[in-house]
């Protein structure tokens, strides 16, 4: 009944002076939102769209820090533009803010995802619908082979390097291996070699 | 109990999907099969869907999965698990790294990861390959070899090669080509 009574004094806290920063939180997840509703087809495009809004419209990066948090996204686990985005929240408005940047920017694909997945379950026993699923696998299979031959291109292909593409094949096609094993055991071969070309050099 | 299983499944994902884009792929095509959540032709379907909605593949393949399994919760969940372990070491490193240079030595170890992950989405690639160019996928070989698909698959081919067009509206015209072509 007290908070009833005085509504506006219990809601003004009294331990905190900083106020809940719900104005930079919601700027985050619309900024984010956009970024993320526009970037179909994956990390190269993303990646183009949020150098521009962030760096070029907002100023809220320069585009070295950008670069910087490219190359952490990449060496760390997960998308590299989510990657960015958490940490351009943080940097905004701290462990929350890093939250919800990751927030606003993978509820676009959530919502599109369901709402396909639940309209494929109710047409997905039509012949024509199977029939333009044949057809759409057939297309994921070039869009692959194509992504695979460029990915090849640009670790320009030294002889070890092709031995190892060969072997992480052999090992997930033949053998069956996890790729967490074949993950840990890059790593550790990385990091080794990163130390032994320094301790040399 | 299923929330926490695709919580702890899809969070083992993302914690060893290392280099962003397709890395996340080789993982999920092993993981989701062990577990039978989701059929071999399934998930080829799904990674069509992913390609060609907003966001990252690898994310999108997750919330699929999860829709599947248990419908909305599942969704949220699974997206939740895959995002978490990033969340949580982005975090960490932007709070406790001020200097950032000391990734320079884990930027030489990518150099080998990358090798590492083209060999393993080429496994990933063979197996669609296998998938869709076979009548059936079950052999591992692309045999008894489905002649439609083929010829449709060379066409597809040189027509992406040379123009280098949009995956999505290239996504959409193998629809259509496939009601036309089976």
């Amino acid at each position: 009944m007290d908070g009833y009574f005085s509504p506006s004094k219990a809601l003004i806290s009294v331990d905190s002076p900083k106020p809940f920063p719900w104005k930079a939180l919601a700027e985050l997840v619309k900024v984010f939102f956009h970024i993320g509703l526009f970037s179909i087809g994956g990390g190269y495009v993303m990646l183009p769209l949020m150098e521009r809004e962030l760096v070029q419209v907002r100023r809220w990066l320069t585009a070295r820090e950008m670069a910087n948090y490219y190359a952490i996204g990449q060496a760390t686990p997960g998308v590299i533009a989510i990657n960015t985005a958490t940490f351009v929240g943080y940097r905004q408005a701290g462990v929350v803010g890093g939250i919800f940047a990751t927030l606003g920017m993978v509820l676009p694909s959530l919502i599109c995802i369901v709402a396909i997945a639940g309209l494929f379950q109710q047409f997905e026993h039509l012949l024509w619908v199977q029939q333009a699923f044949r057809g759409i696998r057939v297309t994921v299979a070039v869009l692959l082979v194509v992504t695979l031959g460029r990915m090849i291109r640009a670790l320009h292909p030294t002889v070890g390097r092709m031995l190892l593409v060969a072997v992480s094949f052999v090992a997930i096609a033949v053998l069956h291996w996890s790729p967490i094993w074949i993950v840990l055991a890059a790593l550790c071969l990385g990091l080794f070699l990163a130390w032994y070309r320094e301790g040399a050099a | 109990m299923i929330y926490l299983q695709l919580f702890v499944v899809f969070f083992r994902v993302g914690l060893f999907s290392i280099g962003g884009g397709l890395a996340a792929m080789p993982l999920l095509q092993v993981e989701l099969s062990r577990v039978g959540w989701v059929g071999h032709q399934e998930f080829i379907d799904m990674l069509a869907v992913s390609q060609a909605t907003p966001g990252s593949i690898g994310i999108n393949m997750a919330t699929y999965a999860g829709y599947k399994t248990a419908s909305v919760g599942g969704a949220v969940v699974a997206t939740a698990g895959m995002v978490a372990p990033s969340l949580i070491i982005i975090l960490l490193i932007a709070r406790f790294l001020k200097h950032y240079q000391h990734m320079s030595g884990v930027r030489h170890a990518l150099g080998v990861l990358r090798a590492v992950s083209a060999g393993m989405i080429a496994a990933v690639t063979w197996f669609i390959l296998a998938e869709a160019l076979g009548g059936s996928g079950s052999t591992g070989l692309p045999l008894p070899v489905d002649v439609k698909a083929i010829g449709m698959f060379m066409v597809f081919l040189a027509a992406y090669w040379k123009t280098n067009g949009n995956p999505v509206l290239f996504i959409l015209a193998g629809g259509l080509a496939g009601m036309a072509v089976f």
